[in-house]
């Protein structure tokens, strides 16, 4: 039993950004458990000030690698509710398909690449030889269609550049797509293969949550109502009024609070709140996987995760099918002085965005609520309880328990470091 | 009876010799030592290098001892590498130890993507106004910023550099495969 122990871990492994672990125990109690985000800031909320509204999503665009898509549709939204921008129904076809691509390759990346190795036992997937090699190919298979699905879509799945405010400055041209949806069919079967392995994962930890996720019938990312398991359901513009912002004077990052006490968001999150509105062959085909809903294991997190895969595409196999793309115009816009407010579901939960234009349509400020702030402090006191239930097992072993996990949540450090303060005139 | 377990533990034997004797002497051959490391930026290039691997991973798998990931990997060394791939620009004054100590450690070093080649978009404060710096500068302090954001070859001798926000995809394949003749891997 350790009465005293000091953890610290620098440069925490296989997650989305840089972040290290201060824990410090005494008297058998653990007096605290930092995670502190060490990426570095880069300051995009001043940035985009002075900026035409038509480049900003371009930006912020930057602040994340991985999710850079989630980030210029929640921006492009947030603008267009300002400008009342309405968009043709192909528009939002192609903006949920960017989406679906986008969550098969950055979901696969992080289940394939950072949470397998922990499920076997190995520092990395580089390790993976015998039986587990065909995880290997199956990992940038399931990726590499992801990735053509964005390009196809989007133009590029980091940074893409056919989304516009108000349309897509490309569409998706016939040979690819049939290319495109020949690839999801084959990576199909490796996809249940993959829900099936996080189905029987022994991993657990739970604690009471509050789930929280914009909700709506079709289980699209773009959409709907803020909900959360403790039974709230508000409309999208009113978020900002349910949070807390909490400063963390040891973390280049935010935290945030809703309705006041710690909160998750996520695929966990959306899965628990809505796993009714998920495709037609997708619920037939993990029927069995889908009881284990609602859940309060944050491990169900990479479970949902993969299933969110199967959904995507089996979404996007019956869209590219169905849809036929033809080229459309940009739409007239006139720039006016208003503020919008956009929120989308992004990988790692719900995204918010707060943009003001000028009369010329140049950003005033802007503000923004990104996933893993949101989940900082549930995760803190996750690892907090997870250390005192530990405390008589040897340190490596509390160390690695604890990366585990981080690793479930799925944070991103990346974003959660370009944040500075709010600014409301 | 005794004859054929005899003759059949001498097969196993002779396999097991064997296959040892084939292991090692792939292990043996000479592979390019890598490391990839992130400074301040959004990690776009490395998302773009993971999504390269899904065509490139087992051509490039038995030529590469990747020394240092932390994105794949936890046990990461700084020592002895012949190609340091290099992404993001310089913020802290840690950082900029760090890329020396990269630099010390490395035979070839490469800048992926705008921020390390050129500090843009990751260097955007160097150009704000008085009244933006004015809202920063207490975080720079406290974080213990450098006065401004570099590019990498500000700090180091830069061998090749990979342009592109994300880099140009490509280029870094052209790049890795110079370097597989550079030094003999191929």
């Amino acid at each position: 039993m350790h009465k005293e122990i000091d953890i610290s871990i620098e440069g925490l492994s296989k997650i989305e950004g840089s972040a290290s672990l201060d824990i410090k125990v005494r008297k058998g109690k653990v007096i605290h458990a930092k995670l502190k985000v060490s990426e570095n800031k880069r300051f995009y909320t001043q940035a985009i000030r002075g900026k035409t509204y038509n480049t900003v999503h371009q930006s912020v665009s930057r602040i994340c690698g991985t999710c850079s898509i989630a980030h210029q549709m929640c921006c492009i939204k947030a603008i267009e509710n300002a400008l009342r921008i309405e968009n043709s129904e192909q528009t939002i076809i192609l903006r949920n398909l960017a989406m679906q691509g986008l969550m098969i390759r950055d979901h696969s990346m992080h289940l394939y690449l950072f949470c397998l190795p922990d499920i076997y036992g190995k520092d990395s997937v580089l390790e993976f030889d015998g039986k587990l090699h065909q995880l290997v190919h199956d990992a940038f298979d399931v990726k590499g269609v992801g990735n053509d699905l964005c390009k196809l879509v989007a133009g590029r799945a980091v940074h893409p550049i056919y989304p516009q405010i108000g349309y897509f400055s490309e569409v998706p041209n016939r040979a690819e797509t049939k290319k495109v949806i020949e690839g999801l069919k084959k990576i199909r079967p490796k996809v249940l293969d993959l829900i099936e392995i996080f189905y029987n994962s022994t991993f657990s930890f739970e604690t009471e949550t509050n789930f929280v996720a914009l909700v709506s019938e079709d289980y699209n990312y773009l959409n709907g109502e803020i909900r959360s398991s403790s039974g709230i359901c508000i409309p999208e513009i009113n978020y900002w009024d349910h949070l807390n912002r909490v400063v963390i004077p040891y973390s280049q990052a935010t935290a945030f609070e809703f309705e006041g006490k710690e909160y998750m968001v996520g695929a966990l999150s959306r899965m628990n709140l809505n796993k009714d509105g998920l495709e037609k062959e997708t619920k037939k085909d993990v029927k069995q996987f889908l009881k284990v809903f609602p859940s309060n294991n944050v491990y169900h997190n990479n479970l949902a995760q993969a299933i969110e895969i199967l959904n995507a595409i089996d979404y996007s196999i019956k869209t590219l099918e169905t849809v036929e793309f033809k080229k459309e115009k940009k739409p007239e816009i006139k720039p006016k002085e208003s503020d919008g407010i956009g929120v989308i579901e992004a990988p790692r939960g719900t995204l918010y965005y707060m943009i003001s234009l000028d009369r010329d349509g140049k950003v005033r400020y802007g503000n923004l609520v990104i996933p893993t702030a949101q989940n900082q402090i549930k995760m803190e006191n996750d690892i907090r309880a997870l250390v005192s239930r530990m405390l008589d097992r040897k340190k490596e072993e509390i160390v690695r328990e604890i990366e585990k996990l981080i690793r479930a949540y799925d944070p991103c450090m990346s974003c959660a470091s370009h944040f500075l303060k709010v600014r409301w005139i | 009876m005794f004859r054929i377990i005899f003759y059949l533990d001498w097969l196993i034997l002779n396999m097991t010799f064997l296959s040892k004797e084939r292991r090692r002497g792939s292990s043996n051959k000479r592979k390019l030592k890598v490391g990839f490391f992130s400074f301040t930026c959004d990690e776009g290039c490395m998302v773009t290098f993971i999504e390269i691997l899904n065509k490139k991973f087992f051509e490039w798998e038995p030529l590469l001892d990747i020394k240092y990931c932390r994105q794949l990997k936890k046990k990461n060394v700084i020592r002895d590498i012949d190609v340091a791939f290099v992404e993001g620009a310089i913020s802290t004054f840690k950082e900029e130890k760090k890329l020396k100590e990269i630099r010390r450690n490395s035979k070839v070093l490469v800048a992926m993507g705008s921020c390390a080649v050129s500090g843009f978009p990751s260097n955007q404060r160097n150009f704000f106004d008085a009244e933006r710096k004015k809202e920063i500068d207490f975080l720079l302090k406290k974080f213990k910023h450098r006065d401004k954001v570099s590019p990498l070859k500000e700090i180091v001798k830069v061998d090749f550099e990979i342009p592109g926000c994300p880099m140009m995809e490509n280029k870094f394949i052209e790049i890795m495969e110079k370097q597989f003749k550079d030094f003999g891997i191929v």
